[in-house]
This record gives structure tokens, C-alpha cells and sequence, in this order.
């Protein structure tokens, strides 16, 4: 599937929800379903730091696509990692660095990804497109 | 001399039900809800009286102050100057020019690292403090000692002893706790500090919304608070110095106001308080700081601590049902701030889950990130109350609190 085509799910999913229990249930059970990031990269280096949460984050490259794996220690936090993940995990490093992530305003999370919030969401989202750039351009 | 504008009313309001229908903003929905304001200690609500006087002042006196002799600016400098003597008055000060505004706690204590300490001195603070008094005095190069906390979140009284000694310049010292809430036992401190010599700058910052402060009973050398956290504006508060120290210590900003003649050859400073306010200051903020005093001095106090001590009290037995809560600061006097943490639960998600039931409480390091390390946490929950909190709304904020639990684990 595209970016496109997965924000258009993500979105679809949100629009079933009617209240913010749900919502917010929802995005806690995609924090939990989140594949950790291995061992070997929750170290200082992958540490994107918040003042609130802390987010780890790893990049690979496989072929032309960018491979992301995240964690965090808090739980809401994890939960919109692992959509952005799901949005733009495995896809062209080119397309990764272009995209705007205008799905997170869309569903209503969008406060989460102000940068006086500190969760780390917003370096770690800097740090994904960073990864694309140097991917896609080689170096 | 006119009349001071800031009278003090003639009954004290001592229901929470009237005290409420000052606070306007207590009626805001959020997310839907009633809003549960529980983040009084990053900065309390404001009294229409203060609002109003903040509008007052742009709509029938605003003019520069000190310098015109102008009808608006004598009036702009009337009040300004009232508000002063209000602020005085409130902290029973000797003299109005003991009390220096500034932009808040922080510039008040920069003001002290500044003029008071040179690099090297040494300066005795301790393991709870905000960052605020702790960075000046870094920048400041002083030689800086650190009285430890007890696992109770009291300050290690012991350790402090073993620490003072005449060669400590200055005890810089919270009042009370931002984050624990502790009341640190003030008294004692500075009896124990002056019969070494030994002078004390108390951050009062969280103390002022809670405790009516009187510097001379204290005896302490510098009191630094802020406006905003007392139901004043933003952007204001307070050094109190006694003036001998203040006079003989050098400006802490140079510019206008603070001069008595500037040639390039030599200048000559200003007499207390003007030499420590250089430039043009928030004179709205100070005319309405001078309001948000004229409402506390409306305010039973002794109602008032004791409306707070139940709110506490009633918070902390409820949360100590919840499994899995461990509540950090647990000092036998403490302020009405209720700090926790909980088991699989991380500050962040409890304080996201919480807005969204219209409770805004503060999560995070509270700007004490030292004391987290001393405590071996990231992060607390902190809920901290004022006067026009209700037990409604605590038992709102335990049943939500359990619900963000439920979800959360
Ligand atoms: C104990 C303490 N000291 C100092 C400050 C700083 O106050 P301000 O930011 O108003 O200067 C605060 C504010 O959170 C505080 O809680």
C-alpha cells in the first residue's frame, strides 16, 4: 500500500469512533501491538528526547524503502508511533521525506504534535524525515 | 499622599461557593466538560477584579510612569507605585522600597546570583529545588552546596547543619515545594543561618498562594515570589531585600529608570527601588498585581488553609485506595500539592487521558529534574490546589483518575 492509501485507512478507522474513549482506547491498543524496537537500539544514540516521554527511534533501508522501529515509554505516544509507523514504514525513502502527515490533524491528534506538548513526537517526526533525506539522496 | 487605590474590603469571604463566582474562567468547558483547574501550582486563575483592573488601567490611565508630568502619567504612576506599597503591606515589608518588582520569581533570584553573590562564594541550596534557583547560581560560578531530601520529601535538617558554616555566603532555600509540596521549616533555617552570619534568600513562589507570608516576622534577608501564582498576572512579582543589603549591592540592569545622571564619564544610580527596575516595566501587570493583593486581603485566611488542608487531606486519603498509586512527598507539613506516581503508568498518557475528561492537572519533572533523579522517576502526576477548588471536584478527579487506570493498564 501507498502513504496515501494508508493515512486513507487510519482515517477511515477514526471516523468509527464516537467519543474520545474510543479514540483514545484505540490508539492505546495500537501502542501495545507495536513491535519494540530491538534491544540493541534503545540506547542514548536512538533516544529522541522529550520532557514528557521519551521516544526511541531506529531507521533501515531496504532497497529504495526506509524501514522505521520505535518505541516509547509512554503509551499514547507509542500508539500514534505505531500509526505513523504503519503510514510510513517500508515505503520509498523519497515519498517518506516528502509527506506532510496531514492525517494526524484529520483524525483530531493533531495537539499531540505541537512541540510545547514534549513528548518527543515532533523531533522523533524531524528525525524520520531526516533518515528519508539522507536515504533518498544517497548519503 | 492620596489614598491607597488597593483598600482592603471590609468582610472576608470565606465560602467557596462565592469565591468561585470571581473566577470566571471556572465556568470554561473542556473537551465537553466542566473544567477541574488542578494546576494551580504552574499558575492560579484570576479574580474579574484583577481582569478588570488590567482593562481599567489601558482604558483610563495608561501612560509611561515615573518620568511624565502628565495628568495620565502621574495617575499611571499613582497606581503603579500603590500597588507597591499594597505588595508592602501584604508581606508587612518595613519599607516600600524593599520591595523591587520584577518580571517574577526567576528574575528575582537572578537579580540576587547577580548583585549579591560573586564567583566562588559559596551558596547553600537544596536536593527540591526548581530549576530556577538553582541555574542562576550556576551561571553566577558560586560554589554551590546541596542540602539533601529525605525520602519523605522533607528537607534533611541533619544534612543542612552539617552543611552551613560561616564561610556559606548565601542559604537559598524553597518555601515550599513545587513538586512535593513540603513546607520546609523556614524558621529554623534562618535562625540557624544568622547565628553564623549567614544571609537567606527564600523562593517563595509556591508558598505565597498558600501561606500569608510577613518577611519581618521571618526575618528573612530576600522573599522572591511571582504575581501569577498568587491570582495575579503573568509577567510580574517580586524581590523583597532588607534594605541595607539592597543598597549596598550593585544594579542588576542598566537603563532608563535606574539612573540619576548618566554623563559618558560616570553615572550615578538611582535610590532603591528604582535602582534594581531599569527600563520601562509591565506597569498594567503591577497596577493589577496590586489588585490581586487588594483580593487576598478580602480572603479569610484562616478559612482559606484550612479549606486547602481538607482538599489535601481528602485527595490523598482517596488516592491512597487506588492500587498501584505512590504518592512522592509525604512531609508531615505540607501545601496543597498532591504529587504521584502510578505503577505501569506513565505521566504522560494519565495527564492526556485527564484533559480529555476537561481535568487539567501537570505532569512531567515540574521543572525539578534533579530531585527526579534524587527520587529515581522521570516524571509525576501533580495535581495542586487553590482556594477555589471544591471536594466535587477532587472526587471528579479520582473517578476519572481511576477510569484513565482502567484504560491505561
Ligand atoms: C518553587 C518555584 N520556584 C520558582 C518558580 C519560577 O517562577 P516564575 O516562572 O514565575 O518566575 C516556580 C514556578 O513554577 C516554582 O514553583
Amino acid at each position: 500500500m501507498t502513504i496515501a492509501e494508508n493515512e486513507k485507512e487510519i482515517i477511515e478507522d477514526f471516523a468509527l469512533f464516537s467519543d474520545w474513549e474510543d479514540k483514545y482506547e484505540y490508539i492505546i491498543s495500537l501502542g501495545r501491538e507495536l513491535p519494540l524496537i530491538s534491544d540493541q537500539y534503545k540506547t542514548e544514540d536512538h533516544l529522541v528526547r522529550g520532557c514528557q516521554s521519551r521516544v526511541w527511534l531506529h531507521a533501515d533501508k531496504k532497497g529504495d524503502n526506509i524501514v522505521f522501529t520505535a518505541d516509547s515509554d509512554a503509551i499514547i505516544t507509542k500508539g500514534i508511533i505505531a500509526m505513523l509507523i504503519k503510514v510510513l514504514s517500508d515505503q520509498p525513502a523519497a515519498e517518506v521525506a516528502k509527506n506532510d502527515l496531514k492525517f494526524i490533524d484529520t483524525i483530531g491528534l493533531k495537539e499531540h504534535l505541537s512541540p510545547n506538548r514534549s513528548n518527543g513526537l515532533v523531533s522523533m517526526i524531524e528525525k524520520m524525515k531526516l533518515y528519508a533525506h539522507a536515504f533518498s539522496s544517497g548519503i | 499622599m492620596n489614598e491607597n487605590c488597593f483598600d482592603t474590603p471590609a468582610t472576608l469571604k470565606n465560602s467557596v461557593h462565592d469565591i468561585r463566582k470571581d473566577f470566571p474562567i471556572l465556568n470554561t468547558q473542556v473537551n465537553g466538560k466542566n473544567l477541574v483547574y488542578f494546576d494551580n501550582g504552574a499558575s492560579s486563575q484570576k479574580p474579574q477584579a484583577v481582569i478588570d483592573s488590567i482593562s481599567n488601567y489601558y482604558s483610563t490611565m495608561h501612560a509611561n510612569i515615573h518620568r511624565g508630568v502628565h495628568t495620565l502619567s502621574q495617575r499611571a504612576t499613582q497606581a503603579y507605585e500603590d500597588a507597591r506599597v499594597a505588595v508592602q503591606t501584604y508581606f508587612n515589608a518595613a519599607h516600600s522600597e524593599e520591595i523591587i518588582i520584577t518580571r517574577g520569581t526567576t528574575e528575582a533570584i537572578n537579580l540576587v546570583a547577580h548583585s549579591f553573590v560573586k564567583k566562588g562564594d559559596e551558596v547553600l541550596i537544596s536536593g527540591m529545588e526548581h530549576h530556577s534557583n538553582i541555574v542562576p547560581w550556576q551561571l553566577a560560578e558560586v560554589n554551590l552546596k546541596v542540602v539533601k531530601v529525605k525520602d519523605n520529601g522533607e528537607l534533611d535538617m541533619d544534612d543542612f547543619k552539617s552543611k552551613l558554616s560561616a564561610n556559606t555566603k548565601l542559604v537559598a532555600i524553597t518555601h515550599v515545594s513545587n513538586t512535593l509540596g513540603t513546607i520546609n521549616p523556614v524558621e529554623e533555617i534562618i535562625a540557624l543561618a544568622h547565628q553564623l552570619g549567614v544571609k537567606v534568600l527564600l523562593d517563595g513562589a509556591q508558598a505565597v498562594p498558600h501561606i500569608k507570608v510577613d518577611v519581618q516576622k521571618l526575618d528573612c534577608d530576600f522573599y522572591a515570589f511571582s504575581a501569577h501564582k498568587m491570582y495575579g498576572p503573568t509577567g510580574i512579582g517580586a524581590l523583597y531585600g532588607k534594605k541595607d543589603l539592597l543598597n549596598a549591592m550593585p544594579p542588576y540592569q542598566g537603563g532608563g529608570d535606574m539612573i540619576k545622571q548618566v554623563t559618558f564619564e560616570k553615572t550615578t544610580y538611582n535610590d532603591l527601588p528604582h535602582k534594581f527596575e531599569a527600563g520601562t516595566p509591565a506597569i498594567s501587570e503591577g497596577i493589577a498585581f496590586g489588585a490581586a493583593i487588594s483580593y487576598l486581603n478580602g480572603i479569610d485566611w484562616t478559612w482559606a488553609a484550612q479549606h486547602e488542608h481538607e482538599l489535601l487531606a481528602y485527595a490523598t486519603e482517596e488516592i491512597k485506595k487506588i492500587e498501584g498509586v505512590k504518592i512522592i512527598g509525604e512531609a508531615v507539613h505540607k501545601a496543597g500539592v498532591l504529587s504521584f506516581v502510578i505503577e505501569g503508568v506513565h505521566h504522560y498518557d494519565l495527564g492526556t487521558l485527564l484533559d480529555q475528561m476537561g481535568i487539567a492537572i501537570r505532569t512531567g519533572h515540574h521543572c525539578t529534574e534533579p530531585l527526579m533523579q534524587r527520587f529515581g522517576i522521570t516524571g509525576t502526576a501533580r495535581a495542586s490546589f487553590a482556594i477555589y477548588n471544591t471536594k466535587e471536584e477532587v472526587q471528579i478527579f479520582i473517578d476519572a483518575l481511576k477510569r484513565a487506570i482502567k484504560m491505561l493498564k
